[in-house]
């Protein structure tokens, strides 16, 4: 009987240690722990929801442009339908946040799932931001030239200039929407990784044990 | 009338909007409501049974 041999290319390492890290049972599982079954885990799942419309409607309002969405009903519509969907979006993501919070959900190894989706949560409140500013109307001319005074007092408008149209759409459309794309990837990977964070009591009753031993 | 007029008065954005201010805090209405809702949201989330899957073992 030979030793498993180390894959002597990044490919194979890549692939060994995905298969260590995420089993496929790991990473599509059909069963959740009993405590899962309550209506405050399921505004993850929700937030994911949201942000997939959130893309889709996105999608339909860059191939079609500015006068399609000021000028036709149609256009009115899937505006309408990005804006609720984000407001959605945030509204989960902030409820999903205070969940998480008050169960201490970075317990058992779960730093990096807590991180990514903090970073997740400022990455989209970006986005949201550049999204106001594209809007080609007044609104986004009073939110880019207030917005400017603001970030120029906090020493950062030299990094970036919010009333530059096309540096926004282009934040607002490739750039932002990339990062927090990869973001909620590598968080749902991390959450598929460690589990799902049990109540706090199940964890404490769990540790009782070892701790009342001698 | 009157009913029309208060059911009209929360989706009538053609005004200025209102706002609430507590020291330095300035809120404005709209999202005061938002927020509410969220937390109502959330502790109905915490209060609420979840329905039993009856296929699970």
């Amino acid at each position: 009987m030979t030793a498993p041999t180390m894959p002597h290319t990044w490919t194979g390492r890549v692939r060994a240690r995905a298969l260590r890290d995420l089993p496929p049972d790991q990473l599509l599982p059909e069963h959740q722990p009993v405590y899962v079954a309550s209506w405050i885990y399921v505004f993850g799942v929700l937030t994911l929801a949201a942000f997939l419309v959130v893309l889709g409607t996105g999608g339909v309002l860059a191939l079609k442009g500015p006068q399609w969405w000021h000028r036709s009903s149609t256009g009115h519509y899937f505006n309408s339908l990005h804006l609720w969907s984000v407001e959605l979006f945030m509204a989960f993501m902030v409820i999903h946040l205070w969940g998480k919070f008050f169960m201490a959900a970075w317990r058992g190894k779960r730093a990096m799932t807590w991180i990514t989706g903090a970073v997740c949560f400022l990455g989209s409140i970006g986005t949201a931001f550049t999204g106001y500013l594209i809007q080609s109307n007044l609104d986004s001319q009073w939110i880019s030239t207030q917005a400017k005074d603001g970030l120029n007092a906090a020493g950062i408008g030299s990094f970036f200039n919010v009333t530059d149209f096309g540096q926004m759409l282009m934040w607002h459309i490739a750039l932002l929407p990339f990062v927090v794309g990869v973001l909620i990837a590598v968080h749902i990977l991390q959450v598929r990784r460690r589990g799902v964070v049990p109540p706090m009591e199940i964890d404490l009753r769990d540790r009782v044990p070892e701790q009342m031993t001698p | 009338m009157v009913i029309s007029h208060l059911i009209a008065a929360p989706v009538n954005l053609d005004h200025p909007g209102h706002y609430v201010h507590w020291g330095v805090i300035q809120l404005s209405l709209a999202n005061l409501i938002v927020i509410a809702v969220m937390v109502v949201i959330f502790i109905a989330a915490l209060l609420l049974p979840f329905p039993k899957d009856r296929n699970r073992r």
